[in-house]
């Protein structure tokens, strides 16, 4: 009966009521998103990496290392020996090992030298490994397969001629005009770096680095000329065990003919994230405000129509309603308004996460769940209504103290 | 004895071993007083209203009638003296048990604004059967019921209150007061906003209504012609005017 009388009451007041609950859905859903994306960003950059033990390259921070290796994001300070990488291979510890060599680019997509284990053991996400949308992985020497976004953008396809660049940036003055790569292979989409790079060969990269007319003499013979590579920026190790690591770590850290430093994938990205914190928390703040001040908006709603219903009160009044029943019927108007918005917001933010999944993954790598039913946003939830509570408690005791003075007839 | 036990409502029965079970309405030597005002206020040293009579209560404004019907509905207290109600010293129980009583055993009419505008006639009676919890599984046939005695059709039943005109809603508001059976029924200038085809309706057909349900019936107005449809007056001054007769019990 109470919740049918707030009820009514609420659709007597359509036109402040509406607009209080569009503030309160527009701040939900504002707060709810920052919640959901916060927690999904994380694990969408928690699912670039997987199942890689240890990051091994030259020594400098261990985020710097992350970065490039693993987000293709800033300039290796220096590259390992190739031979380092087939020390590593063969060691014991070592169940397969993955070499990168970067610093060229392809139209602004960045260039990675590897070889065939990089098809066949890098993983992502939940343990997910690489696979071919097209064609297959690169064979010789001047073949190359590109992800998904770089096929995308470019608009390139399977049997399709590119030129690659030296340097990183999209319009380097050393082109190499005269290494025309065949595309082999186009990788399904990850929602990692991974489709952002052109993959070519540890030899490729040694021959693109080669004086033109060397380049010309490979062209005509692969044979003539040696592209044996001479380093690699980073090696990505899969260990035999895990309890290895540890000991693994510490054996190449200490390692004498040349200088190596392996990094914990892991403990690197919680690192990172917790870089990232801050603006994080910046975001939660603004949309805790956000909220608080639609809140109060709420309530001012509420007050504001506290004068115009001094009849009414004395009426409930009359028919035997105790304040404390008045006091409920304007919280039951507050919560009824709070939770209709969150569960809008709800809808709402589902419907535009499904509907947009596909451009947030492919413009910043975001894969978004758009399920939003869960724990956290059950915590979230939580929250609000409590605070809607609070704050609406100021108009109920208005209402309690109006129920209390309230006499017959009292024109 | 006997006269009375015919008199007395069947959920009324446990007041019947009151000495006083002949009085509705019984006052002694109440007094009330607003804050910080000496003018205003009510002294009564005594009043007895029987049950079933219907009591024309007139008096200038500002002599304290709404005051006492405050008092007798429970809504304010008063600052010394006690108030029985069908037996019972209203005036001892707590605010949540006088709530209570008053839910079941009073009704009231304000002069106007007696509904909630935006709910149906039928949600604003409920509400009185609903702060009653009366537990009628029925409310709409009753209601019906009762507005057809009040000379309204049935299907006003599903009109919002603030469609209908203010002497369908003073009827409403009757019927409203009637709907849990109460043994009190308090009128306050209900037809100051009636022309006077309406008043006289109104009137003769609140008499009907509490004849026929034996209601003690408190009546205020300042209109002397409505004092016709009553065979009991009282003046307000006059019940203050005791006091001054009885100088030692009044406070």
């Amino acid at each position: 009966m109470l919740v049918s009388l707030a009820w009514s009451s609420l659709g007597s007041r359509k036109k402040s009521v509406v607009l209080t609950f569009l503030s309160l859905l527009i701040s939900i859903s504002v707060l709810l998103s920052v919640e959901h994306i916060r927690q999904q960003a994380k694990e969408s950059f928690n699912r670039t990496i997987s199942d890689v033990d240890l990051i091994v390259g030259a020594p400098s921070g261990q985020l710097n290392l992350l970065l490039y290796s693993v987000f293709r994001m800033g300039s290796p300070t220096s590259n390992i020996k190739y031979e380092s990488y087939e020390a590593l291979q063969e060691s014991k510890l070592v169940e397969w090992a993955i070499p990168i060599s970067l610093g060229d680019s392809h139209r602004g997509f960045r260039v990675m030298g590897t070889n065939g284990n990089y098809f066949q053991h890098f993983k992502f996400g939940n343990k997910q490994a690489l696979s071919f949308q097209n064609g297959q992985a690169f064979a010789s020497l001047f073949e190359a397969v590109i992800g998904a976004d770089v096929a995308k953008e470019l608009g390139y396809q399977v049997g399709d001629h590119v030129v690659i660049s030296h340097g990183i940036g999209n319009t380097s003055f050393t082109n190499h005009d005269n290494t025309p790569f065949t595309i082999t292979g186009i990788l399904s989409a990850t929602g990692t770096p991974v489709d952002k790079t052109v993959h070519v060969s540890l030899n490729a990269i040694e021959a693109i680095h080669l004086s033109a007319s060397k380049q010309n003499q490979l062209l005509d013979d692969a044979n003539s000329v040696n592209t044996t590579p001479e380093s690699v920026t980073a090696v990505m190790l899969g260990l035999t065990s895990k309890f290895a690591t540890f000991k693994l770590q510490r054996d190449i850290n200490n390692y004498k003919t040349d200088r190596l430093m392996a990094i914990l994938p892991g403990v690197a990205l919680t690192e990172l994230w917790q870089m990232m914190g801050t603006v994080e928390n910046l975001l939660r703040v603004i949309s805790i405000l956000v909220l608080i001040s639609s809140l109060f908006g709420l309530s001012t709603m509420l007050l504001a129509s506290m004068q115009q219903r001094k009849n009414e009160i004395a009426v409930l009044r009359v028919l035997g309603a105790g304040p404390g029943v008045i006091f409920t019927l304007v919280l039951v108007e507050a919560l009824i308004l709070v939770l209709l918005a969150i569960v809008s917001a709800i809808g709402l933010l589902s419907i535009t996460l499904t509907l947009s999944s596909d451009w947030l993954a492919a413009q910043y790598g975001l894969f978004l769940s758009p399920n939003l039913l869960t724990l956290e946003t059950l915590k979230v939830v939580s929250v609000i209504t409590i605070a809607a509570i609070v704050t609406s408690a100021i108009p109920a005791f208005e209402a309690y103290k109006n129920a209390l003075h309230s006499s017959l007839s009292a024109v | 004895m006997s006269e009375v036990a015919e008199h007395a409502h069947p959920n009324n029965a446990e007041n019947d071993a009151n000495p006083n079970q002949d009085a509705a309405i019984e006052l002694s030597h109440v007094s009330y007083r607003y804050n910080g005002e000496n003018s205003s206020g009510v002294d009564i040293p005594e009043w007895k209203v029987n049950y079933a009579d219907r009591v024309f209560l007139h008096g200038h404004s500002g002599s304290g009638k709404t005051t006492l019907l405050n008092l007798l509905a429970g809504v304010l207290t008063p600052k010394s003296g006690t108030l029985s109600l069908l037996g019972k010293p209203f005036s001892a129980l707590s605010a949540r048990q006088k709530d209570k009583f008053r839910a079941q055993h009073i009704g009231v009419v304000f002069q106007q604004f007696n509904l909630i505008p935006y709910l149906s006639v039928l949600k604003n009676i409920e509400l009185a059967t609903y702060f009653a919890k009366a537990g009628k599984t029925n409310v709409s046939d009753a209601a019906s019921k009762l507005l057809l005695g009040l000379n309204l059709p049935a299907s006003i039943l599903q009109q919002p209150a603030h469609s209908l005109s203010v002497g369908q809603q003073q009827r409403v508001a009757i019927a409203r007061a009637l709907i849990n059976k109460p043994e009190i029924l308090l009128v306050d200038e209900p037809t100051s906003a009636l022309d006077a085809a309406a008043r006289d309706a109104f009137m003769t057909i609140l008499i009907d209504m509490c004849k026929q349900h034996k209601i003690t019936l408190i009546f205020v107005s300042h209109d002397m012609y409505l004092k016709k449809f009553f065979e009991t007056s009282v003046e307000m001054c006059s019940l203050k005017q005791s006091s001054l007769k009885q100088p030692a019990e009044t406070k």
